[in-house]
């Protein structure tokens, strides 16, 4: 079984080098020119008007606590989905009350309107 | 094989040898696996172009000759786009991260490619046989997207800030909907293991695949995967129309490229697991003679291949969605879908064996 973690390491670490051999490729076969006009960042062909460090819609981080949230109603569904047959009703009524509980989250989520995009 | 590893084993000695050998016959592996997968890629985005372009009544790339040879016209236009990529600049703005910068693709196609050391190609042909199979595939597929945050982050761009921004909250919601539809395809095999859950859909035709059962999740696996990888209909985070590229506005030469083999990579994955939890895997269609005979990896990159026409087809046919509709369609159709499938799929399953080989949702369990 440990074998078989190490391919996937090695896997990983092959999957490294092919990105950083096309880097590195790009960088040794390509020409080098760089101006400040060029190295300017993209704006649709204007001056950058001000930094792009700047305020972004808090609904991205109410996605993302979201995610997080379900992401780990997840990882308790798998091994629930796995052993169903073994724990039977039981095993499954808890389930429900599990997921139960949070589909009272999203709904009130929901009727809050944090999936709104308007 | 095993008169190479004796010969490791007497040149190296008895304990580097054999460690020699394990390594040298992964890497082998490893190769045999990701070789033909970028080719594939490369020849991907030339499929793309040339089925887009009959679907659109015109021929597609058809110049580019491979090696000289006069009826495959095209067929050298992947190469000849992989020649161009690497011979461009490679631009870093001034303010940009550059060690990030440089990073970003490099940590987008890594993942993208280990993903597939666990796709079994047929009973005996898997790399890495681990029971978390499925777990592994949904952790390196949710590793992409730190690539997608630290280019658009990295770029010091307003575009490629927002491109990030909009490409991660739609790849992790749409990753939502894929891990409940996924958990649907857990209770019918019982087992994470991607060897297994193939094998719990073999049986005498196409009817024991977990498609028929479980065709609805199906249609939301597919259309995730669609908007997982950021493909058409739902590519709002590169719109060329709205804000040019995405989190790779900022990005040229190869750095571009990598990201964009990264993207394809994922298509082919996507299009790989659709295959084997649904469709599956490396079983014949029909258990009869002649479709026995073919090996079981013809069959899945058969399945593989059909499914990326779908993508294309997609593509082709379908006017982008707006953000807003994406995230509706991800929080409150799918999500939903998925959960009811889960208790219906659980409250069959508690049905008595006798009562449930005659529901006629799965008359096959």
């Amino acid at each position: 079984m440990l074998d078989n973690y190490f391919s996937i390491l090695l896997f990983l670490i092959i999957g490294f080098i092919v990105g950083a051999g096309c880097m590195i490729g790009g960088w040794l076969l390509a020409p080098n020119h760089p101006d400040s006009e060029k190295l300017s960042p993209y704006e649709c062909g204007f001056e950058a008007f001000e930094d792009a460090r700047m305020k972004f819609d808090v609904r991205y981080y109410l996605i993302a606590i979201l995610f997080i949230l379900f992401d780990l109603e997840i990882a308790f569904l798998f091994p629930w989905a796995v052993v169903l047959d073994e724990i039977g009703l039981f095993g499954f009524l808890a389930m429900m009350v599990f997921l139960g509980i949070l589909v009272v989250g999203f709904i009130y989520e929901w009727k809050k309107g944090a999936l709104e995009w308007d | 094989m095993e008169t190479i590893q004796q010969y490791f084993v007497q040149f190296f000695g008895t304990q580097w040898g054999s460690m020699l050998f394990s390594l040298t016959t992964n890497i082998v592996f490893i190769l045999a696996i990701a070789v033909p997968l970028l080719l594939g890629v490369a020849y991907l985005t030339f499929a793309e172009r040339k089925i887009i372009a009959y679907m659109q009544i015109r021929v597609g790339p058809n110049r580019v000759t491979f090696f000289g040879i006069p009826w495959l016209r095209g067929w050298g236009q992947p190469i000849a786009d992989a020649v161009k990529a690497i011979m461009k600049e490679i631009i870093i703005p001034t303010g940009a991260n550059k060690f990030l910068f440089i990073l970003a693709p490099v940590l987008t196609i890594m993942p993208a490619l280990a993903a597939w050391a666990v796709i079994p190609f047929s009973p005996e042909l898997v790399l890495a046989d681990i029971n978390a199979g499925l777990l592994y595939i949904l952790a390196m597929t949710s590793m992409g997207i730190y690539g997608i945050i630290i280019a658009g982050w990295a770029s010091n761009s307003k575009y490629a800030f927002l491109g990030a921004m909009r490409s991660a909250a739609q790849v992790v919601s749409y990753e939502l909907a894929m891990g409940f539809a996924l958990v649907c395809v857990l209770m019918m095999s019982q087992s994470l293991n991607i060897g297994d859950i193939v094998s719990g859909q073999q049986g005498s035709s196409f009817l024991n695949w977990y498609l028929i059962p479980l065709f609805p999740m199906f249609l939301v696996y597919l259309i995730s995967g669609v908007a997982e990888t950021n493909r058409a209909p739902f590519d709002v985070a590169e719109g060329e129309s709205e804000i040019v590229a995405g989190f790779h506005v900022d990005y040229s030469g190869m750095a571009f490229t990598v990201f964009f083999l990264a993207e394809y990579a994922n298509m082919i994955l996507v299009a790989a697991l659709t295959s084997i939890m649904f469709l599956g895997g490396w079983l014949p269609p029909i258990d009869i003679m002649p479709f026995t005979l073919i090996p079981g990896f013809v069959w899945l990159l058969l399945k593989i291949a059909f499914i990326l026409f779908f993508f294309l087809w997609f593509r082709a046919t379908f006017p982008r969605y707006r953000y807003d509709q994406i995230m509706r369609l991800g929080w409150k159709v799918f999500i939903p879908i998925t959960l009811i499938w889960i208790v219906v799929l659980g409250l069959i399953m508690q049905l008595p064996e006798s009562v449930r080989s005659v529901f006629p949702l799965n008359i096959w369990f």
